[in-house]
């Protein structure tokens, strides 16, 4: 009876979005007058960060400080059409509507600063401190909120500004059938290594390498805690969680936390994350998108790992240590494959 | 049935509530005193995220009645920050990016506050005990063990 080690390798290629329709998402945006933005959303963010992306997408596309942008989500009464939160969309889709939008707006903005500053729109720029001034004359300068409130009470202009984006249609070979379902694709690898109990069948996790091509990071500390979380997420749907244990039968299914089986603090192991960005051609500032793609490749790294370790090919989700162990015995005992 | 009297002390301050017979404490301190700090989860001990301190000692608080806690002295997430100053736990727990939706967010907080006030220095197998009743469902532990490690001024390491 031993502890057997073993390690697992899986790439994915993953698709950003879907086709179905179009997959589109929109954005308004519009200054108050005090020379804050908002952004109606109808997009939620579930804690993955949206509303700070779209937030930095926005404020950098306007030429405004981010603390001048407001972002107001998950209401489809009040915000527009949004597809969802999934399919790791957000900040692809969501994302290139918001800067649509803003650029929109921001050409309101520099027209109604034009007209207060008496000079051409097109010889504007913005400094990022909420402030417009004429190109290589900083003096010749009005704020964004003088220009919000020109706009709304003087000009009667509304510096606002529409966006959506929506993938090309893709038609269908009808020969083939070939056809392009996504637009942008990241990528990513993931070494697994385990270690398995050859008495037990238990599965414990020893170490996670892996690297992420994700376009550009716009917010690098959300895109590694997004791909943190999501590993062990992975770790959870690869050995731990499932509703039905015996499905197609329905018992012995978890009714509650306590019988849930999920990774507690106690059971995560170092995992050692390399983000590798290729801005993408149609994302927002290059952003793809890190959202599922951080769980995918955790799960055949994980079931590769235990074929390495004792030689047995479970193909059925989760990989509980009685299912480890019926198939130990049933090959006469542990085969430790070759170390990789 | 009869309204009980209830006496304790939330967060450094003394209140005085009427509860039925049978009310647990996370009840108690979201409805009638109206500290939603305690979050519900699981309503039966599975979670952690209700957590708040007693006596200076973790509990769940939707397994405690609310009886139990006359004349004590209850803390909450909402009696963390010191004035307009984030306590060091909350600070490094923004700092290290140790919330994702936030939800289980309250609850740990609560249990590291309850290890580091018994234990200033803790190793990170204590962290990791001290946490394991709370759970993080986006999963993000290794970041909340780095934060409490890092408020109690201990080294982050792997």
């Amino acid at each position: 009876m031993a502890r057997h080690r073993g390690r697992g390798i899986a790439s994915v290629n993953y698709p950003i979005g879907m086709n179905l329709g179009g997959d589109p998402s929109q954005a308004l945006v519009h200054s108050n007058p005090s020379g804050k933005f908002t952004v109606a959303l109808s997009s939620i963010d579930l804690g993955q960060g949206m509303k700070s992306v779209t937030r930095q997408i926005c404020a950098e596309t306007l030429g405004v400080p981010i603390e001048d942008v407001y972002v107001d989500t998950a209401d489809s009464d009040t915000g527009p059409h949004c597809m969802g939160s999934f399919a790791s969309r957000g900040t692809h889709r969501v994302g290139n509507a918001v800067m649509t939008a803003a650029r929109e707006a921001r050409g309101v903005m520099m027209e109604a600063a034009a007209e207060e500053l008496e000079v051409n729109a097109a010889d504007l720029e913005t400094d990022g401190r909420g402030n417009i001034h004429v190109k290589g004359a900083p003096h010749r300068s009005i704020s964004t909120k003088d220009v919000a409130i020109a706009a709304q009470f003087k000009q009667g202009k509304t510096i606002s500004g529409r966006g959506i984006f929506l993938v090309p249609l893709s038609d269908v070979d009808p020969e083939t059938g070939e056809m392009s379902p996504a637009t942008c694709y990241a990528h990513a690898c993931l070494v697994a290594e385990v270690e398995v109990e050859d008495e037990t069948g238990e599965v414990a996790m020893v170490r996670m390498d892996s690297a992420y091509e994700l376009g550009r990071a716009l917010n690098p500390r959300l895109v590694e805690q997004q791909l943190v979380g999501g590993a062990w997420m992975g770790v959870s749907h690869a050995l731990y969680e499932t509703p039905e244990p015996y499905y197609p039968e329905p018992v012995h299914g978890p009714r509650d936390f306590v019988e849930y089986l999920m990774p507690g603090p106690g059971d995560i192991c170092p995992h050692d994350i390399a983000v590798l960005e290729r801005p993408a051609p149609d994302g927002p500032f290059g952003a793809k998108g890190p959202g599922e793609m951080c769980a995918n490749p955790v799960l055949p790294a994980v079931a590769n790992a235990i074929f390495n370790a004792v030689g047995v090919r479970i193909d059925d989700l989760p990989i509980t240590p009685e299912k480890v162990l019926r198939a130990i015995k049933a090959q006469g005992g542990a085969r430790p494959q070759a170390r990789r | 049935m009869s309204k009980i009297p209830l006496q304790f002390r939330h967060n450094g301050r003394d209140v005085a509530i009427f509860v039925d017979g049978g009310t647990n404490l996370l009840v108690a301190l979201r409805e009638l005193i109206g500290d939603m700090t305690p979050k519900f989860g699981c309503g039966q001990g599975g979670c952690g995220t209700c957590s708040v301190l007693v006596d200076g000692e973790l509990h769940l608080s939707c397994l405690t009645l609310a009886e139990t806690v006359a004349g004590r002295s209850i803390e909450t997430l909402d009696g963390m920050k010191q004035g307009p100053n984030l306590h060091p736990l909350q600070r490094a727990f923004a700092d290290n990016f140790a919330a994702q939706c936030g939800y289980c967010t309250p609850g740990m907080l609560m249990a590291a506050k309850a290890l580091l006030d018994r234990n200033p220095a803790p190793s990170r197998d204590e962290v990791i005990e001290a946490i394991s009743g709370n759970i993080c469902r986006c999963t993000g532990y290794e970041p909340i063990i780095n934060a409490i490690l890092a408020a109690a001024g201990g080294r982050i390491s792997a």
